[in-house]
């Protein structure tokens, strides 16, 4: 099966190492993977700012670039959610690639719940470690049950993250609330991100982890400064940092 | 003019209030979420509030005629006004033939919205607030800052100093009970003395031609039975169909709005009282923009519980005053955007497009999709230049691999390389509460490729 990888620009700048502990995962299930080197940037920070008259022509470039592959995996709820939410506006509604692209793009740890159906982790994590529901992943590619809604409770990330022995997971006093990023919004509206990056932290120092982990290395990214900045004894790894050890 | 951004941060000043208001505020959304647990039906209610709602919109100038037809039936008076400055026109118009010189007044958005309080005010009539909390920022010369606890922005000390100014209460004395004992009193002053009663409308029911009010106070109740003249304001969106439509909103309404299974008066006003009038206003004011609009007709179904403010971690920590529209949090960011885009073209982007709302809201709103798309409004419109210059030239650079390549491979050799003074300047919004990321020396491609030995 052959998967493209899909690299958000800003971890393959900044995050080489979470990029490929994501393809170490992919390979080590056997999937026949390639990044194709022509990917740039699926759109979302214009998109996002009101800008998503120039991003038509990436969200085609995109298209054309992982139409081939049966699936397109990438470390990222929220530029997939980019894909699956709002590409439709680019394409006109009988567009088939567009159709094939949204269908098969995953992010990773929906990918191994999803399709891969994984059952089994070799792997000892003996941390507590606190879920941050990455607000893309949670209430648009629905990666669990949000708390507002009156749904039987369920979440892939934790059933994936269960999946290791040793992994203890602290409840938090509020599991699904924004971490104050919101792309751009982290610099025009610095503040109030600041303030709810940091409640954020907070919830999580409370419940003792001693790891932040998600699905989105932006919101981690976030986080991290703001840990750094106020030297926290807590630390953040992408989801695919702690399950990667499991996979040779 | 003031940006979200500018008044989020003036609020964030007092950080022990700041913090309060958030708690104060997520206790609500809590009890919304145990109340709305004790309804195994709630995400079907809430389907069935959104279809009933399109469908009202869908026939809404037939529904309007039932209702105004069944209301005159009934022998209350139907008022049409196109605008808010028309609405006020017609209450004032309405006071004058009764000679009323004091009104007292329930909950309205639609009145603030229209600016019924100054108006009526300039033009010598006393109107009294006789909700608590919009009494309180009456007396203290402010707006509401949410739609459901108008004062929430303040704590006991601040009501007991207002009270203290305005009503001679006890300096200091910060006791609720007594402090809600010198506002019943004084009220009921106002209450007795009332030649008018105006309130808004909750729900206008089509086939009754009748209309809801909501309180926990009683106040539109006692009102409405003391004074002669009741007037009723209402946006031509509060229509629904039938009686029987009635419960799915109140069932869903005050588990929303304050995690109550039903707010403490549900008022059927259904005509005029003996030897007394009953008015009703029926306000466009700019509703049928929205109604004629694909990408925003839904906003016309909110019913103001405001859980979407209570739920919203931006609103939490900004306060209601920090929107620049009447109405604030992600419904007041829709509707006051749709309406004047340029002046409240920083709303739409005072939002981390977390979806809570959309999620919590009771007749399902698609409010975070539609905070997008005013994004893409207002640059389109040209009243956000500086983002559109910016992200032209970056969509453009992203268009070509080598040249985001270039860009990404200076700035990981240069940013290391600054000194922190320069690195951490006034400019640099990430850096005033958050360190940088570590740069990597080689991006994931740059590795990618020399590993797998590809070009």
């Amino acid at each position: 099966m052959k998967i493209g990888l899909f690299i958000p620009c800003y971890m393959n700048e900044l995050y080489p190492d979470v990029c490929f502990d994501t393809l170490k995962i992919l390979e080590s299930l056997g999937f026949d993977v390639t990044y194709p080197l022509s990917q740039t940037c699926c759109g979302q920070p214009m998109a996002n700012s009101g800008c998503a008259s120039d991003v038509a022509s990436l969200a085609h470039r995109f298209v054309e670039i992982f139409k081939e592959y049966d699936y397109i995996v990438a470390p990222s709820a929220s530029c997939v959610a980019m894909v699956r939410e709002h590409y439709e506006s680019f394409f006109k509604s009988d567009d088939r690639d567009f159709h094939k692209v949204r269908d098969s793009i995953f992010e990773i740890t929906e990918f191994l719940h999803d399709i891969v159906k994984l059952n089994t982790l070799n792997l000892s994590f003996p941390f507590r470690v606190g879920v941050h529901n990455s607000c893309h992943g949670h209430r648009m590619l629905r990666l669990a049950s949000s708390s507002e809604l009156q749904i039987p409770h369920f979440s892939k990330i934790k059933n994936i993250l269960n999946l290791i022995d040793d992994i203890n997971l602290v409840q938090l006093q509020r599991d699904d609330e924004c971490c104050g990023f919101g792309g751009t919004f982290s610099v025009t509206e610095p503040e109030i991100s600041a303030a709810m990056g940091n409640a954020r932290i907070l919830d999580h120092l409370g419940a003792n982890a001693e790891i932040i982990t998600g699905v989105d290395m932006s919101c981690l990214m976030h986080m991290q400064g703001l840990i750094d900045k106020n030297n926290q004894p807590i630390k953040v790894m992408h989801i695919v940092q702690i399950l990667a050890k499991g996979f040779a | 003019m003031i940006t979200h951004s500018q008044a989020a941060k003036q609020f964030l000043k007092d950080q022990k209030k700041a913090l309060w208001h958030d708690r104060a505020l997520w206790y609500v959304r809590q009890k919304r979420d145990a109340q709305s647990k004790t309804i195994p039906e709630w995400e079907q209610l809430r389907q069935k509030a959104s279809q009933i709602k399109a469908h009202t919109m869908q026939n809404l100038a037939h529904y309007l005629e039932m209702f105004e037809k069944n209301a005159l039936e009934n022998g209350i008076t139907v008022h049409w006004a196109k605008d808010g400055d028309e609405h006020n026109k017609i209450v004032h118009q309405i006071l004058t033939q009764n000679d009323a010189k004091k009104v007292v007044k329930s909950k309205s958005m639609l009145t603030e919205e229209c600016g019924l309080n100054p108006y009526l005010e300039q033009r010598d009539i006393e109107v009294t607030d006789t909700d608590l909390g919009e009494r309180i920022i009456q007396l203290r010369g402010e707006t509401p800052s949410h739609i459901v606890l108008p004062a929430i922005h303040l704590k006991k000390e601040d009501v007991s100093d207002t009270f203290h100014t305005h009503l001679g209460s006890q300096k200091s004395n910060n006791d609720p009970h007594y402090l809600t004992q010198i506002a019943r009193e004084h009220l009921r002053q106002k209450f007795l003395q009332a030649d008018a009663a105006i309130t808004g409308v909750n729900f206008a029911i089509a086939q009754s031609g009748t209309i809801v009010v909501c309180t926990n106070e009683g106040n539109a109740d006692m009102g409405v039975s003391l004074a002669k003249v009741h007037i009723a304001s209402m946006g031509i969106e509060k229509i629904i169909p039938r009686v029987k439509d009635l419960g799915v909103f109140t069932r869903l309404l005050a588990r929303s709005a304050t995690g109550q299974a039903i707010t403490t008066y549900t008022s059927h006003f259904s005509g005029p009282r003996p030897k007394a009038q009953m008015h009703i206003v029926i306000v466009d004011n700019q509703r049928s923009s929205f109604l004629a609009s694909e990408d925003y007709r839904q906003s016309l179904h909110c019913i103001r519980c405001g859980a979407c403010m209570n739920t919203c971690p931006v609103y939490r920590r900004s306060g209601g005053h920090s929107y620049s529209y009447v109405i604030a949090g992600p419904i007041g960011s829709v509707l006051g955007a749709f309406r004047d885009p340029k002046e409240h073209s920083s709303l739409p982007f005072a939002c981390t497009l977390c979806g809570s709302c959309s999620d919590v809201c009771p007749v399902k709103i698609d409010l975070d999709k539609q905070l997008y798309k005013e994004r893409q409004d207002i640059v389109q419109k040209g009243y956000s230049v500086k983002k559109k210059r910016l992200f032209k030239v970056v969509a453009w650079v992203m268009r070509y691999p080598f040249l985001f390549d270039m860009l990404g491979k200076v700035s990981r050799f240069v940013i290391p390389k600054l000194p922190q003074s320069i690195l951490y300047n006034s400019k640099n919004n990430w850096g005033k509460y958050r360190k940088m990321p570590t740069m990597p020396k080689e991006s994931f491609k740059e590795r990618y490729q020399k590993e797998k030995n590809v070009k």
